[in-house]
């Protein structure tokens, strides 16, 4: 075939593109491709795709949904950690004159996929999916106000990691950072694919969340069960309704720098470049407008959810729900007065580092509210170390080293000092994994029998959770030490022999969370088997105090026969008090959203025209659009998008479910 | 909605709504809708801040005062403007259920939309003939960005409205295509207001300039 014609097919794709010279990348697919393959053969063999696809794929169910948000967020940690795993090897042996087992060509793409990857697709994907789950359960909902587009928005969600993944093995991933810098990012410094993956994978995911951001705003604040007050709400409800309206108000701008990003590498525009009028400065000023809230976007829910885990544990009413309140929406409207700390090394001048070297501190007036509030929420609870708690406690001495090291940051004339330095790195890794990720397990451990209908296995859990808090102090310790002593981040190979010890021991905590991780997916897996035995019939295992824990274990489709009454800030905990005697009868059928396809049919588009832009397959993008649009009509023609679940099968489901409490007494 | 929620007379708390109506269908599409478009208005707010920014940098290329033909432009917003009005009367003549009107509206609305993107486009065509193209300065690539991306909403806007057209036409002026209308009458008067930004503060002050 002519070139032109293989142009016109492929773009820029040839075999050059696939990486075949890194025997290490090679491996990582023959490990993956093997892995895939089995898991596709087990599906078809055990003819589960039909299943797959009806009650999963298709599913508008917020519960399936947050589900796979959160199977979504746990595969592409392995992914993550396992970039963590090789620059932590990389820098641990790149000394004296060693280059290490990395080249720079993969190792930049190894640490701007593992920023990339751990923000966008593990913390995203696993507080959206802890929302997801939770926020209907404990507002007394039946669904979220808009089911299909909470399909639509996981699935393409999905589509952006499959758009990273695939920058793996097709091509290459970015060069440049987790945020793409410009002019680094822009055509002349960046032409091969790499960057053009980082834009499309994070446009492609990007849509999804702001449409789950809308989605979950609307929910909280029209579904709420009657007597369910603004200041009734459970406190991860507040944190999740914040959250939203942060995601509502940041992912707009997000959307619209890599826009003008895009433009400059394909159109040839001049917004970030260095000449014809252009300012990279403007880049970095946007796409922080975005990225500081955003952090917010993934802590709030943390929050929230060690606020439910304190009081729950403790067996006591949260401490200061009023202020708990106040501080989460102070958070919320501070994250958007501080974005320029991330650079106050550009320099805006004295006055304006000092406007936003404040408003940073000030965050640590209404953070640190919340932990007192934690803190005299245990004051005098009978405390149960159960893991949830354990995760909280961990999370309090933890995030408080963070938090510190934050306002110490926030100085400008020390940032000028530690501006991208390693002190910065063991900063939000401090923050976001004893934050963020310390959360999200304390969810987890929290919500699963919620889920499942049966506990977590408490052994491997408390194995993994000792793995993971000293393996994460083993691991970043040493970089708060190394930043002091002046290393800048993202440095492949170091000259310095008196600097070694400290990545070794940083390499040895990396190891024991891969440790932590593993012994997390065993607990996973010994649950499973153990279900009968670490099974939860009440729905109700915790003794806990918001509504999601009046109904069965895993929640029936419509998860409350009837819509409960509230009266008390812990709803639950006030019907237990006052006696409430669970209806027997008098069901009605239930009018529920029906299934569709269309969410992962148009997420499926939306990513071949992601890859299409990326490789310059110009008839491919061109094509998936138009079917986009075709489809997303066509699904508008649709009236009959819900259904009635009869009342024999709610009595059926509910009668099922007494005779299991009757069991249980 | 308002529901009792208080103790009944024999004063046992009640726990449960025992006879229940499911929220009306499209209970949260108006707020969903409005959210929806303030996220859309925070696109348009980052796009005229980085025109503020980058608006003055000509890199020695032509000017506004080089390009913008006023007359043309005033032209194309009252185009718009007039069709914001037209869209008004479809919504009117909804309201009293007269579908044929409704549909002449909204087709007056939808060539009013179509003149719009017409005329911006002649006046895009003849900038880049005149060689001020998207790449020619920093000036221009947020000209052409902020006034394309307001240009790519309204022809969104118009294959809404002919979608809505055609449903309205086969199913009539029901419950749910009152509420599709109703959408996407704000999302057009929206395109309005940003136009009236862009109208002032790319094509007035850039004269100014």
């Amino acid at each position: 075939m002519s070139p032109d014609l293989l142009k016109l097919i492929f773009g820029r794709l040839g075999f050059e593109s696939l990486p075949l010279h890194e025997p290490i990348v090679v491996g990582t697919f023959a490990v993956v491709a093997l892995g895939g393959a089995a898991l596709l053969g087990a599906l078809t063999y055990f003819r589960l795709w039909g299943y797959l696809w009806r009650e999963w794929f298709t599913t508008v169910d917020h519960k399936r949904i947050g589900i796979m948000y959160m199977i979504l967020g746990i595969v592409m940690l392995l992914r993550g950690f396992a970039d963590a795993l090789m620059m932590r090897g990389q820098q641990m042996l790149a000394f004296g004159g060693s280059e290490g087992y990395l080249n720079a060509h993969h190792y930049d793409q190894v640490f701007t996929a593992h920023g990339v990857i751990m923000i966008f697709f593990v913390a995203m994907p696993l507080v959206t999916g802890l929302m997801n789950y939770v926020v209907p359960l404990q507002i007394g909902a039946r669904d979220v106000s808009f089911p299909f587009l909470n399909n639509f928005s996981f699935w393409m969600t999905v589509g952006g990691a499959v758009l990273v993944m695939a920058s793996l093995f097709i091509g290459e991933f970015a060069r440049t950072g987790w945020l793409a810098y410009p002019p680094l990012s822009n055509i002349g410094y960046s032409p091969d694919v790499g960057v053009d993956y980082y834009i499309w994978a994070l446009q492609v995911a990007g849509v999804g969340t702001t449409l789950s951001g809308i989605n979950l705003v609307c929910t909280i604040v029209k579904l709420r069960a009657p007597g369910m007050t603004m200041m009734r709400m459970p406190v991860f409800t507040w944190t999740s309704l914040c959250t939203n309206v942060l995601i509502v108000a940041s992912f707009p701008v997000l959307t619209v720098v890599l826009a003008l990003l895009s433009l400059d590498r394909y159109v040839g525009t001049n917004f970030f470049t260095n000449d014809f009028g252009g300012s990279p400065m403007m880049y970095v000023n946007l796409i922080w407008i975005w990225g500081h809230p955003e952090v917010y976007i993934l802590v709030l829910p943390a929050f929230g959810i060690f606020s439910e885990v304190t009081s729950t544990f403790s067996g006591k009413r949260l401490f200061g729900y009023t202020s708990m309140v106040y501080a989460t929406v102070v958070i919320t409207i501070l994250s958007y007065l501080v974005w320029l700390h991330h650079f106050f090394t550009m320099g805006s001048g004295a006055s304006v580092n000092s406007f936003f070297g404040i408003t940073t501190m000030i965050i640590s007036i209404p953070t640190g509210a919340k932990m007192f509030n934690w803190l005299f929420t245990m004051y005098r609870g009978r405390i149960r170390y159960e893991l949830p708690m354990m995760w909280t406690i961990a999370f309090m001495l933890t995030f408080v080293i963070g938090g510190m090291t934050g306002v110490l940051l926030a100085v400008p004339p020390a940032d000028f000092v530690l501006h991208n330095s390693l002190f910065l790195i063991a900063h939000f890794h401090n923050v976001i994994i004893g934050g963020v990720v310390f959360g999200a397990f304390a969810g987890i451990s929290y919500w699963f029998p919620k889920a499942f209908g049966f506990k977590l296995d408490p052994f491997w859990g408390k194995l993994s959770f000792w793995f993971w808090v000293t393996g994460f102090y083993l691991a970043f310790m040493p970089l708060y030490v190394l930043g002091l002593m002046g290393v800048t981040r993202r440095l492949r190979v170091f000259d310095d022999p008196s600097l070694q010890i400290w990545f070794v021991i940083a390499a040895i905590g990396a190891g024991l969370v891969l440790l932590g991780i593993i012994c997390m997916l065993v607990q996973f897996a010994v649950s499973f088997l153990k279900r009968e035995q670490l099974k939860d019939v009440t729905g109700d295992p915790w003794d806990a105090r918001t509504l999601e824990w009046a109904t069965s274990s895993p929640p029936p489709d419509y998860n409350f026969a009837f819509t409960p009454v509230v009266h008390d800030n812990d709803a639950w905990w006030d019907m237990k008090k006052r006696g409430y005697q669970r209806p027997l009868n008098g069901f009605k059928p239930i009018h529920m959203p029906s299934s569709t396809g269309t969410g992962i049919i148009l997420a499926g588009l939306a990513t071949a025209m992601g890859f299409g832009l990326i490789w310059y397959i110009w008839w491919l993008a061109a094509a998936s659009f138009i079917a986009m649009f075709a489809v997303g009509i066509g699904h508008t023609f649709n009236y009959h998008r819900d259904f009635d679940i009869p009342a024999e099968d709610v009595i059926r489901t509910e009668d099922a479910r007494t005779k299991l409490l009757a069991g249980a007494k | 909605m308002t529901v009792a929620i208080n103790p009944t007379q024999s004063g046992e708390p009640i726990f449960y709504l025992a006879d229940e109506h499911p929220h009306p269908e499209g209970w949260s599409t108006a707020l969903g809708f409005w959210i929806y478009l303030m996220s859309d208005c925070l696109i348009f707010a980052i796009l005229f801040a980085t025109f503020g920014v980058l608006g003055g940098n000509y890199a020695a290329g032509p000017a506004p005062k080089d390009l913008f033909d006023l007359n043309l432009v005033a032209v194309n917003t009252s185009m718009l403007l007039l069709s914001s009005i037209t869209y008004g009367f479809a919504m009117l003549t909804m309201q009293q259920n007269k579908v044929g009107q409704t549909q002449i509206w909204l087709a007056i609305t939808g060539l009013f939309g179509l003149a719009f993107i017409g005329i911006e486009l002649t006046e895009f065509a003849h900038m880049i003939h005149e060689g001020a193209t998207p790449q020619r300065s920093a000036f221009l690539s947020a000209f052409f960005t902020l006034v394309g991306t307001h240009g790519l909403h309204v022809s969104c806007g118009l294959i809404w409205l002919v979608t809505l057209m055609v449903q309205v036409w086969k199913f009539g002026l029901i419950e749910a295509n009152r509420r599709r209308l109703m959408c996407l009458s704000m999302f057009w008067h929206f395109l309005d207001v940003v136009w009236i930004g862009v109208f002032t503060f790319v094509y007035l002050l850039g004269v100014l300039r």
